[in-house]
């Protein structure tokens, strides 16, 4: 929406790859030169289905992957690397203050054994450094901010709907004033109303400026949440486009994009054939190419990502830019 | 609560393919002492008709469907299967009746055996009713009727994703060919593509075989999309 007058650049991944290492000399290419920025101000959905290397994406970002991993690329946040940096400086300096995470289970996030206004505090104390009433007074405003009621504070998780959990996980990403939120499938299982309000509170936190990264496989979320799309399929990003287009008209240009579109119980509800591949065993060329109605012999090398930053698809067989004969 | 009911005749004379797959009559549900979760509810399921019931997280949905398939005792009302008037709830109910009703859960991290492989967690209710001489015929038909092909039957549930899991979970509830599939938010973790394959497959094996489909749920397009009829809960 905002292409040409886009603010600075928040969050700008370039060819970021991970692979892990498995026993028996296994590879699984989780993540595949995958290439995006963030702006602030503005939301983008990274979906796909499960399995694809959303997730994992996540946690390179975070630095929260596990010893096997291997990572390739950049991702620089505000000038800095967050793949280069250190675990030291990850700690002190990035999760929570720079970065931080809306978690796809706030249930199972919180710890259960404590009310909600003693985690905010003790969230408030590690990172600002406030102490006492003080404290205090800043778990109440970033509860406020969260759209947490007041008179919650003192439950239990376990007393809360998921509805009131999912903003009491947002509160607590909101204390360090991280100018990159990183959502992860923050709506999975929620109902639809929920999944609703929980994705506007989200945009309202867009608006005020934040930069947000939402991984979900929920298409009704991102499309209410998101200014841009991108879609991965088999650890690569196989479209980037605004919402608007995507959404609406041209519609994706890539076929998976299209197959997802299509599996929609408002669309077609077709589904793609077949499954997606393992990631320890991809095909040579395009990994979509086996379910894809599109494939030929070109495909069997893998299309680069071509196009304007806005608009990129990488397929060899791309539909058109402008609106065709698709199915509204 | 009174056991009210105008009992129809339940005898064989009322004829298998007549009576409705489910009926739930007045039934009144709930956990410990606390005030009853399903109060009151009615709702038939017609042999081989598709009803998705519809409501937000908490409603007691979940709780109905427990109930029809027989694995929730209910406190008071009546639960008929296919015409016959259900006595006994989880162990107590009998095999026959209790084989006539397949269910798929939201969650199929925590419906199958971790231990198991996919194979077997699809054919545990032959063996578990000791029909196991049919799993080599049956087995690979029904795999690849949800999609289940390659490797992935040798596989352990920590090895598949939870869409491949949730595939072997549809294939256990329709192994013993069902006269009624609950299936309760089976899609609410899935992506939309195999969202839709799950219901195809579904919806293939119910051509097929006749059965009737109970789906619970909270994503009004995709029932109505899938069901003959959808209802709101409570039902009326």
């Amino acid at each position: 929406m905002t292409a040409q007058t886009s603010p600075p650049v928040r969050l700008s991944v370039r060819e970021l790859s991970v692979r892990f290492w498995m026993r028996g000399g296994r590879t699984v290419a989780a993540v595949t030169d995958v290439s995006f920025d963030v702006a602030a101000g503005e939301c983008l959905a990274l979906v796909g289905e499960s399995g694809c290397g959303k997730s994992v994406l996540t946690s390179a970002l975070l630095g929260l992957l596990p010893g096997n991993a291997q990572v390739r690329g950049s991702a620089l946040l505000d000038g800095l690397d967050l793949i280069a940096a250190d675990e030291a400086t990850l700690a002190r300096t990035v999760r929570g203050r720079r970065v931080a995470l809306i978690p796809q289970s706030p249930a199972a996030h919180l710890t259960p054994v404590r009310t909600v206004r003693s985690q905010l505090e003790e969230t408030v104390r590690e990172l600002t450094g406030a102490r006492g009433h003080q404290a205090r007074a800043a778990a109440e405003r970033v509860a406020e901010r969260a759209a947490f009621p007041a008179d919650h504070l003192d439950h239990h998780p376990h007393e809360l709907s998921g509805g009131l959990a999912q903003r009491a996980a947002i509160a607590l990403a909101l204390v360090g004033d991280a100018p990159l939120l990183i959502a992860d499938e923050p709506t999975t299982g929620l109902d639809r109303d929920l999944v609703d309000r929980t994705v506007d509170e989200l945009r309202r936190h867009v608006d005020d400026g934040h930069g947000l990264l939402v991984i979900t496989h929920d298409l009704a979320a991102a499309e209410r949440v998101a200014d841009r799309i991108a879609v991965m399929y088999a650890g690569r990003v196989v479209e980037l486009a605004d919402a608007d287009d995507f959404f609406g008209s041209p519609g994706p240009r890539h076929p998976y994009s299209r197959g997802l579109l299509d599996a929609l119980p408002e669309r077609a509800f077709t589904p793609i054939p077949g499954m997606p591949p393992e990631l320890d065993a991809l095909p040579d060329g395009c990994a979509f190419a086996p379910r894809c109605p599109r494939a030929d012999a070109a495909c069997a090398a893998v299309p680069a990502l071509t196009g304007a930053s806005g608009r990129a698809v990488a397929c060899h067989h791309a539909y058109a830019r402008t609106p065709e004969t698709a199915d509204v | 609560m009174s056991e009210p009911i105008p009992a129809p005749a339940t005898g064989p004379a009322a004829g298998p393919a007549a009576a409705p797959a489910l009926e739930l009559l007045d039934v009144t549900a709930g956990y410990d002492r606390r005030a009853p979760v399903l109060d009151g509810i009615s709702l038939t399921v017609a042999a081989g008709e598709s009803v998705g019931l519809l409501g937000p997280s908490g409603c007691g949905k979940s709780t109905l469907a427990r109930v029809a398939a027989l694995l929730h005792r209910p406190w008071a009302g009546a639960v008929r299967l296919a015409g016959r008037e259900v006595r006994g709830f989880r162990h107590r109910a009998p095999r026959e009746l209790r084989t006539s009703v397949g269910v798929v859960f939201q969650q199929p991290r925590l419906a199958a055996d971790p231990r198991l492989t996919l194979a077997d967690i699809v054919a545990e209710p032959l063996r578990a009713t000791g029909r196991r001489a049919e799993i080599p015929d049956r087995l690979p038909e029904l795999a690849a009727s949800v999609g289940l092909g390659g490797d992935l039957l040798a596989r352990r549930p920590h090895e598949v994703s939870d869409g491949q899991l949730q595939r072997a979970c549809l294939a256990r509830a329709l192994v013993l060919r069902p006269k009624l599939l609950i299936c309760d938010e089976m899609t609410a973790m899935l992506d939309a593509s195999t969202t839709a394959a799950l219901v195809a497959a579904v919806e293939d094996h119910r051509r097929a075989h006749g059965t009737a489909l109970l789906a619970v749920g909270h994503d009004r397009v995709l029932l109505r999309r899938w069901c003959d009829r959808v209802v709101d809960f409570p039902p009326a």
